[in-house]
């Protein structure tokens, strides 16, 4: 288990104050000034040896990102830092606490990543059901133009940096990156197609990095200990540490940091007091949100919570929100809820998606019942093969996977709620 | 997709009041010169709160003027966002989360808790005009479910009863606690906790000696 010294995120419950002097006693803005004196690239360097991998769910290389941003402006065009606090996906809750209880690591990560990639001004689009959130995280910006920390001649490094709040209206959509950009402009949150990727044409066709608020918030740290200390924890090219989410059938809900890798059975029995009814009372879990496949209790029972780990049995890491189903639950009903979330936050852009969503929905629902045929279960499959892949953003990708999930582990479950149901209908 | 329409009554004005009006030329100046359309959202929001909780064509006609964009741009980002209400509201705007995590720890009780309290169904608001009801996508505090959200606020770890008194006390204007209302705090787990024990109030300095 990870020492409580190796924890980043110390007020991660909220039990010490989020204000400006009670960060500073946990060691935040912590001589960030001599940290900025190192000079962009070796900040990028630093960060690309610790071997971050992005906490919004994709798990691109962090470091590698910002080296796609350009060193000198071409054209006069300013780059941008925009920090993507639009925490939407379902089992996902761990942004929110950096918000509301470590906002200041956040800031004090927007100064630096911003400082590293050359950025003029650092937007942060939170969710717009994050109202409080947003009020706390705009106390911690105000303190830090109060105090010198960002604005002109941030920490007096002679660097200017303005950082921005935008609150969005309720699509989970602007969760993606291209679609985010579009939000901030002010349109509808409908992807665009890439390339041009958002280091080359981003926020107002300007260089842009688009990071999620974890990634950006555990940069102070790993720059004041070092990428050796964060690339020791967890796994290679998995490491350091990470925020969990566990949901769902468990004794004890909550959100924790942990190390990477950890297994699965310790991070639920040892932080959410086990599964309800004991860990053979365990169907399966989606474990890192909503997006990914579920995994049944029989490849719970060893696997690592990591990104290859994961990968390899075909579902992810995510964003390590751990939804955890036991054996009461109806898991048909509970991926058929899953469809309906896609179906309505489908932006309507690309066909297969807006009419995909809405059919695999529709036949969920009757499977939930059995009133379906058993070739079907074929077609189904068979559609999330056409929406996956045919969109311009990967929403499409995200509807289709946790049906093959459930097909893929339930399908006997389906089939027997078929018979049922079509025994009922004959002998009636 | 979610479609919406707006509502059949409209007011024919709408004005930002003088103290909005400032806020709205301190949110136009957080975009750079010529971007104003990115202020279209935060003054859907503040058109919002002025108006009842929800925006009328006229208020997104406002909007498009101070911005010197066209009415249409305005339309679409207004109908696009679940968040902007282009219809009345009631006073509490109860949004009760649907979605999966929420769902295996009992959402469709508080739902129907909250219909027969409330006697109305879901999109349906109380004759005294004090509720609406609704169903809404993942609020993203999975940890504390069941969630519903009331206005800005977040009410978490329900159960029928304290939905039912949380409704019952918001109808007699009585002032509510937000966030959990079990005992714990925030999104820690019940009971001790299994981490940060043996971190001092302030660690900055072991922090660095690690």
């Amino acid at each position: 288990m990870l020492k409580d010294q190796d924890r980043i995120f110390t007020n991660i419950y909220g039990h010490e104050g989020a204000d400006l002097k009670s960060a500073k006693a946990r060691g935040d803005w912590d001589g960030t000034k001599k940290l900025m004196q190192k000079g962009q690239d070796v900040i990028i360097e630093e960060v690309k040896a610790s071997d971050l991998r992005g906490r919004g769910g994709a798990g691109f290389s962090t470091g590698m990102k910002w080296s796609f941003m350009p060193k000198e402006s071409k054209n006069g065009k300013p780059s941008y830092l925009v920090i993507n606090a639009d925490e939407s996906e379902p089992g996902t809750c761990k942004d929110r606490d950096i918000l509301r209880h470590e906002p200041h690591k956040l800031v004090e990560g927007a100064l630096l990543a911003s400082f590293a990639i050359r950025a003029r001004a650092c937007y942060i689009y939170i969710r717009g059901e994050f109202y409080n959130e947003a009020v706390a995280l705009q106390k911690a910006i105000d303190e830090a133009y109060d105090d010198g920390l960002i604005g002109k001649n941030a920490c007096g490094s002679g660097y200017d940096l303005d950082v921005y709040l935008h609150r969005g209206a309720g699509a989970y959509i602007c969760g993606e990156e291209t679609a985010l950009l579009e939000s901030l402009e002010g349109k509808k949150g409908q992807p665009r197609l890439k390339p041009p990727f958002p280091a080359g044409a981003g926020l107002y066709g300007c260089p842009t990095t688009v990071n999620n608020v974890e990634t950006i918030a555990v940069v102070p740290t790993i720059l004041r200990r070092g990428a050796k200390w964060f690339a020791a924890l967890g796994r290679p090219k998995n490491t350091g540490t990470k925020l969990f989410c566990i949901s769902g059938h468990v004794e004890n809900p909550c959100n924790v940091e942990e190390e990477m890798g950890i297994t699965l059975r310790e991070l639920i029995e040892k932080h959410a007091g086990g599964v309800r009814g004991g860990w053979d009372n365990l169907l399966a879990v989606i474990p890192g949100g909503s997006s990914v496949p579920l995994i049944p209790k029989s490849i719970c029972d060893t696997i690592h919570m990591d990104f290859d780990s994961l990968r390899a049995v075909k579902s992810g890491l995510g964003t390590a929100a751990v939804i955890v189903m036991d054996k009461s639950t109806d898991v048909v009903r509970a991926i058929e809820r899953l469809s309906h979330f896609y179906m309505h936050e489908s932006c309507g852009q690309c066909t297969p998606c807006r009419e995909g969503t809405g059919w695999m929905w529709r036949v969920m629902k009757r499977l939930v019942k059995g009133d379906a045929t058993v070739s079907e279960i074929d077609d189904l499959l068979e559609v999330t093969t056409q929406v996956e892949g045919h969109t311009i953003c990967a929403l499409g990708d995200a509807a289709a996977w946790p049906i093959q999930g459930l097909i893929r582990h339930f399908r006997p479950e389906i089939e027997r709620r078929i018979k049922e149901f079509s025994g009922k209908r004959n002998a009636a | 997709m979610s479609v919406r329409e707006p509502a059949k009554n409209q007011p024919k004005e709408f004005k930002f009041s003088s103290e909005n009006l400032k806020k709205a030329k301190a949110i136009i100046a957080k975009y750079p010169d010529g971007r104003q359309a990115s202020a279209t959202m935060p003054l859907l929001d503040l058109a919002q709160r002025q108006n009842e909780g929800w925006v009328s064509i006229a208020a997104m006609n406002a909007i498009a003027e101070m911005l010197e964009i066209p009415y249409i741009k305005v339309y679409e980002v207004a109908s696009f966002y679940t968040m902007y209400n282009i219809k009345p509201v009631g006073t509490n705007l109860v949004q009760v989360c649907r979605t999966t995590p929420c769902w295996l720890r009992g959402s469709e009780d508080i739902l129907n808790t909250c219909k027969k309290k409330l006697g109305i169904d879901v999109g349906e608001t109380t004759k005294d005009n004090k509720f609406t009801l609704v169903e809404v996508e993942c609020l993203g505090a999975c940890v504390n479910a069941p969630v519903v959200q009331i206005n800005d606020d977040f009410f978490e770890d329900l159960t029928p009863q304290t939905t039912e008194k949380l409704l019952s006390d918001l109808s007699a204007g009585k002032k509510v606690k937000i966030g959990t209302q079990i005992k714990r705090t925030n999104s820690a787990p019940v009971g001790e906790l299994t981490t940060l024990k043996e971190v001092p109030k302030s660690k900055g300095k072991s922090k660095k000696s690690a």
